[in-house]
């Protein structure tokens, strides 16, 4: 009976691999940036930025199938993170427990054009790493490193604290079809975001299947004044520190003299 | 007005940070104190992290005392020889704590040791000022005459050999308790990351009896060094300083230092301690709500460097 029910369960992936495979031939698509490469300058509050994507058939001049779904995965440059829970010991609330997020995005922004409870079955959301729900953060458990259940503590804490950064995000509206085969989606760039290289994926869906996939990039770059301070801050460390010292110095100095009333 | 910190990479709004420079530097004029324990839960209260926070206040606190100890020089209410062998114990003192900090960063204590030290320190070292200051103005309220420094009574202290005059601040005193002072303030500086005027202050007044023309002064040159020095280390060791950040509160500090110190020398002595040790006291207690009561969000995150 065992053996028969699993038997079934390969028949039945073997069925879907070939139906999701089948029409991956079929389609492509065709995305591009407005930018490649975002400036922050000093006057920098967070901006916004838009993939266009096509679809197209390939090869060309076949009908194209109605109601296509895409999800937009943006992922950050990664870090590792540190999760700290607060417990009371002794009458005094102090950090009791901790967990480490190894290489996790600073950023990451889940895009569709409707809920997707309803583009994707639950199990294929999970097999293609759409949603913040199922997304892989690996923690460190000892010495291995693994992701847990989606309901761990420290895994939805940790998730609630990003999203309320603005820095994890979920938008079911933010795909958006101006023609059955023309979309765009709109990536919001926070004020707090991150400088440096992003990652931007792109799944056809058709049906709750994945048909195809397309990547892009973007970068976030400091640029003129800040750019030299950040790496004159990194690199010239000393130099820097005792610049930043005679600043005060002299900014200390010049009010006493402006300010003298004897 | 937004502004983009090159450091912290994060925007600010530039007049808010000019507002909070001022207002620390204002009171760190008028006490003579750095007000670093004001300035850095300020920062971090609009998302500054902790790291660039202390290290950038460090600058701030630099300028703020310069000037302040520039306008005190200028009135002669300034002992540069006391400071100077102030200067020699709290060198040896920071070198201490910096190894202290590290060992118990290493043993993943140091977010308590940080948070109760300055619940200890903050509560007793205002609930003692106020005590003080309010004894000498019921005593100056019933006529009878206000004695700092009784010119016969000899503490301990006194005995003690290495003994030094400082002529400006007319004091004849031992070495040894002068750079134990010191010692302890850079010790303390290092550990919590405060330039330590709040606690100088009264130590040089009830243990050296330094009057209250030079005490300020003094102190201001003290913190003024130890805070320069912490700017170069924090940039060498970890590259948190952020220049546009520290400028803006910079200039913000100096101006409201300015008015500060003129506020602090029209007011008494006693009132001016009642008053710093009503603030040192708030500060504590705010400390202590915090470790007592149950926050709001039990967890936080913090991204590490190199991931």
């Amino acid at each position: 009976m065992r053996g028969r029910y699993h038997l079934l369960k390969l028949a039945l992936a073997f069925g879907c691999c070939t139906l999701g495979a089948a029409p991956a031939a079929a389609e492509r698509i065709i995305a591009s940036m407005s930018l490649h490469r975002v400036f922050v300058t000093s006057n920098f509050t967070g901006t916004q930025i838009t993939l266009f994507g096509a679809i197209e058939r390939d090869p060309p001049g076949q009908q194209l199938r109605p109601n296509y779904d895409v999800v937009v995965t943006v992922t950050g440059p990664r870090q590792n993170a540190v999760t700290r829970r607060k417990g009371r010991v002794l009458g005094i609330w102090t950090n009791v427990d901790s967990r480490t997020f190894i290489n996790v995005p600073i950023y990451l922004a889940v895009l569709t054009n409707r809920p997707i409870e309803a583009l994707a079955s639950a199990e294929t959301a999970r097999r293609l790493h759409i949603g913040l729900k199922i997304i892989q953060l690996p923690q460190q458990i000892g010495p291995d490193v693994a992701d847990v259940v989606p309901d761990d503590p420290f895994r939805t804490n940790f998730l609630r604290l990003k999203m309320a950064q603005q820095l994890y995000s979920e938008r079911t509206n933010g795909v958006t079809f101006l023609t059955p085969t023309l979309f765009r989606a709109d990536i919001p760039l926070p004020p707090n975001v991150p400088i440096g290289n992003y990652d931007v994926d792109v799944k056809l869906l058709f049906d709750g299947n994945q048909i195809t996939r397309a990547r892009s990039a973007f970068e976030l770059v400091k640029t003129g004044f800040e750019q030299f301070v950040a790496e004159a801050a990194q690199k010239h460390g000393l130099l820097y520190g005792l610049a930043t010292a005679l600043m005060a110095f002299l900014t200390g100095w010049f009010a006493s003299v402006v300010f003298r009333r004897d | 007005m937004q502004i983009y910190l090159p450091v912290a990479d994060l925007p600010v709004n530039i007049f808010l940070v000019l507002a909070m420079g001022l207002a620390v530097g204002f009171i760190s004029g008028m006490f003579g104190i750095g007000g670093g324990f004001l300035m850095t839960p300020l920062l971090i209260f609009i998302d500054i992290s902790p790291a660039v926070a202390v290290a950038s206040v460090a600058s701030h606190i630099a300028a703020s005392s310069c000037s302040g100890a520039i306008s005190y020089w200028r009135r002669n209410a300034l002992d540069l020889s006391l400071a100077l062998m102030l200067l020699a114990g709290g060198i040896l003192g920071m070198a201490v704590g910096v190894w202290l900090f590290t060992l118990l960063r290493s043993l993943d204590q140091l977010d308590l040791t940080i948070g109760l030290s300055y619940v200890l320190l903050l509560t007793i070292v205002g609930i003692l000022m106020i005590a003080e200051s309010v004894r000498a103005l019921v005593r100056e309220r019933l006529g009878k005459p206000v004695v700092l420094r009784r010119g016969g009574s000899h503490t301990w202290l006194h005995g003690l050999p290495l003994k030094m005059r400082f002529k400006r601040s007319k004091i004849y005193v031992s070495a040894i308790p002068v750079w134990l002072i010191g010692f302890v303030i850079g010790f303390l500086g290092a550990i919590m990351g405060i330039g330590g005027g709040f606690l100088l202050v009264p130590m040089l007044i009830y243990f050296l009896r330094v009057p209250s023309a030079t005490v300020i002064g003094t102190a201001m040159v003290l913190t003024l060094v130890t805070m320069a020095a912490a700017t170069v280390m924090h940039a060498v060791t970890n590259h948190l300083v952020d220049a546009v950040l520290a400028f803006i509160l910079m200039v913000g500090g100096v101006i409201g230092a300015q008015f500060g110190a003129r506020a602090g020398q029209s007011m008494p002595g006693e009132r001016l301690r009642l008053l710093l040790g009503g603030l040192v006291l708030m500060v504590g207690l705010r400390f202590a709500y915090q470790l007592m009561v149950r926050p709001d969000d039990l967890y936080s995150i913090r991204v590490m460097a190199g991931g």
